[in-house]
């Protein structure tokens, strides 16, 4: 088996050699790829230059459309499921519906980030509030390829709306607590104006023609690792989950569209 | 499908998941089995929004609003991650997954292991060490406070460039001392902590010395002496040696041993009450170090009494690599001369020389009489402070 991440971080060596030797012992052994970006990532899979890529939700997107919905997905996160992003605005502001950013500016993450920009610029766009044209977008471009998985682009646009340089925020919702933590944005300064119906996250895609074998044990040791289990625990820590889940694919409608809407890979 | 019932409620009044929320929904869901429900009552209007990212963040279901508004469900997830305890007593041997945890203390199974190289106790283990860290955090003092800079006199010339070298000279076996401890510490697991709070106190110590001694140098207006090759082999010997409990013995026991003959010597024959300040303040601190050395090595021979054996090789090594060196630097045999005979005619340097052959026969007495209290026999002993280095450190 090899695997395909992206280096978003250099935690992602620390991550994918513990993983390697969880396998390695289990009688699986895997090795890994890493890529600077997710659109390379995509095209090492659907060429067999890898059997397996660990895919952000724009990347599964991506897979599906130049394959034409031969990928499948076999596992994820249990923190990749139903995520929401807050569309943030200052607790003083006039603004209480979306249509109210009309003539405004709304802040970003990257412009490739499905949950800072994508999904939330969608559903701003269903609101009749079409960004561009309507508002201004103000993007935050912390590492684009890497499909928003650095939180800076968030953490920017929220510092952009504390600052005054815009009048709404898209942000995470786990991301809204860990800002108000941090001190990014200050306790009871801000509100949300509008929540995204939940979507998913990150899953492993593999083609539709590797056959089902080549996988089978992967995905069975996946899910079989525990938190308890202190041999993997701090790479649990690390990667940012509790359990692996089974993966499931109605959780992208949402980015899926706004893809399409903005003919992000027209 | 039967309506499942919470097992247990929490009232968060008011608070959202950013003022503390999390404080009292770990405490009640910490009472719970995976599966049990918590039912939460908030009035906030953000918790909804916040109650969902938390869950997930937390590895717990969250099950959104119950019937009634402002109730919300939370189904518990597979709970916290086993600890685990170090114990309260110092074991014989220290696990590298306890890591930087306080001895006592939970520790979460599956943190990063810690390359702490030294974490058997018998390999730096010491009695009293309560009672040396007690006094030597009693016994600080500051080199700006404590020492009469300001009755500094002027010397003869002779007797100050006596000083001056003299101060060069502990200055470097100061640096020497600091550094042996300070390459140790962060190989010893602190499930020790004890012996790692001692060797920072030294460390301190020395760096106070070297820098009292530096002072004294530049306060009388002639500045640092001269520093003798034959010194620095000698001391490079002593920082090169890797193995902990062989170091202390030939830094504590040995070196620092001498140099309290040495510093008493100082304080006896300085012209000054500075130099004869500093050497009395610095012959209490190094009486500590010598104390820990010689508790680490007798609790380390009680257990492998074969180790006598390869302290007295570690010592006849050193001995044959300085074998070709002449002996004490004479920068520091004319220095020790000069301020024990008090000026530079020959009938001063003949008292001087005298006292400074006698400062070697009791530097070669409390060598042996500490050798013996660590049962080597009266020959090995002295056998093993002949052959200690002609530079005193």
């Amino acid at each position: 088996m090899l695997v395909g991440a992206v280096a978003y971080d250099p935690k992602v060596v620390t991550i994918w050699e513990g993983f390697k030797s969880y396998f390695e012992k289990r009688g699986a052994p895997i090795d890994y790829i890493l890529y600077s970006n997710y659109d390379a990532q995509v095209e090492a899979n659907l060429k067999g230059e890898i059997d397996v890529a660990w895919n952000s939700p724009l990347a599964w997107v991506k897979s599906q459309l130049m394959s034409h919905g031969h990928c499948r997905a076999i596992a994820m996160r249990d923190t990749d499921r139903d995520l929401t992003t807050k569309i943030l605005t200052r607790k003083d502001s006039n603004i209480t519906r979306l249509t109210d950013l009309k003539g405004g500016k709304i802040a970003t993450g990257a412009s490739d980030s499905p949950q800072a920009t994508l999904i939330p610029l969608s559903m701003l766009a269903d609101a009749g509030v079409i960004p561009g044209e309507d508002c201004r977008v103000v993007y935050h471009e912390v590492m684009v390829g890497k499909h928003g998985d650095h939180v800076g682009g968030e953490r920017d646009a929220a510092r952009a709306l504390a600052a005054g340089n815009a009048d709404a925020a898209c942000v995470l919702d786990a991301n809204y607590t860990v800002f108000i933590n941090e001190g990014t944005l200050d306790p009871g300064t801000t509100r949300v104006l509008a929540s995204t119906p939940p979507f998913d996250h990150c899953n492993f895609t593999v083609r539709d023609d590797l056959p089902e074998e080549r996988f089978q044990r992967f995905v069975e040791l996946l899910l079989q690792m525990s938190f308890q289990d202190s041999e993997v625990r701090t790479l649990m820590e690390l990667e940012g989950l509790k359990r692996w889940l089974p993966a499931r694919t109605d959780g992208y409608v949402q980015l899926e569209r706004a893809v399409e809407r903005f003919k992000f890979y027209a | 499908m039967p309506e499942r019932f919470p097992t247990a409620r929490v009232d968060l009044e008011d608070l959202t998941v950013s003022q503390g929320a999390p404080v009292l929904l770990r405490r009640a869901l910490a009472k719970l089995a995976a599966g049990e429900l918590l039912e939460v009552c908030g009035d906030s209007p953000d918790l909804s929004e916040e109650l969902g990212a938390w869950c997930r963040k937390e590895g717990h279901r969250y099950l959104g609003e119950a019937a009634r508004k402002n109730v919300y469900r939370i189904e518990c997830g597979a709970g916290p991650a086993p600890t685990m305890a170090s114990g309260r007593q110092p074991s014989e041997v220290a696990d590298p997954r306890w890591g930087l945890a306080p001895r006592g203390a939970r520790i979460e199974a599956g943190a990063p292991e810690f390359a702490f190289t030294l974490r058997r106790k018998r390999e730096v283990w010491a009695r009293e060490l309560d009672s040396i860290h007690k006094q030597a955090a009693a016994n600080q003092w500051s080199a700006t406070r404590d020492i009469p800079w300001e009755s500094l006199p002027k010397l003869p010339a002779e007797l100050e460039v006596a000083v001056c070298q003299m101060m060069t000279f502990l200055t470097e076996n100061e640096f020497a001392a600091l550094y042996v401890p300070a390459r140790f510490i962060p190989r010893i697991h602190p499930h020790y902590r004890e012996v790692v709070e001692v060797l920072a106190v030294q460390v301190a110590d020395e760096a106070r010395h070297a820098e009292a001694f530096t002072r004294r140098a530049e306060a009388g207006g002639c500045g640092l002496g001269t520093s003798a090759v034959s010194s620095q082999l000698s001391l490079q010997t002593l920082l090169e040696e890797p193995d902990f409990t062989t170091a202390t013995f030939l830094l504590c026991v040995m070196g620092e041993g001498t140099f309290l003959t040495l510093l008493k010597f100082l304080e006896d024959h300085a012209p000054e009450s500075v130099t004869a300040t500093l050497a009395n303040l610095a012959r209490r601190d190094e009486a500590r170090h010598v104390a820990f050395g010689m508790e680490h090595l007798r609790y380390v021979l009680e257990r492998e009494p074969e180790r006598r054996a390869s302290l007295a090789a570690a010592v006849e090594r050193r001995s044959r690599m300085l074998a070709s060196i002449s002996g004490l630097s004479p920068y520091v045999y004319d220095a020790l001369t000069v301020l024990a005979g008090g000026g530079i005619l020959p009938r001063q340097i003949r008292d001087g020389a005298r006292r400074v052959a006698a400062l070697h026969r009791n530097m070669d007495r409390s060598r042996r009489e500490r050798l013996q209290s660590l049962r080597f026999d009266a020959e090995e002993a002295r056998a093993l402070s002949a052959y200690h280095t002609k530079n005193f450190m």
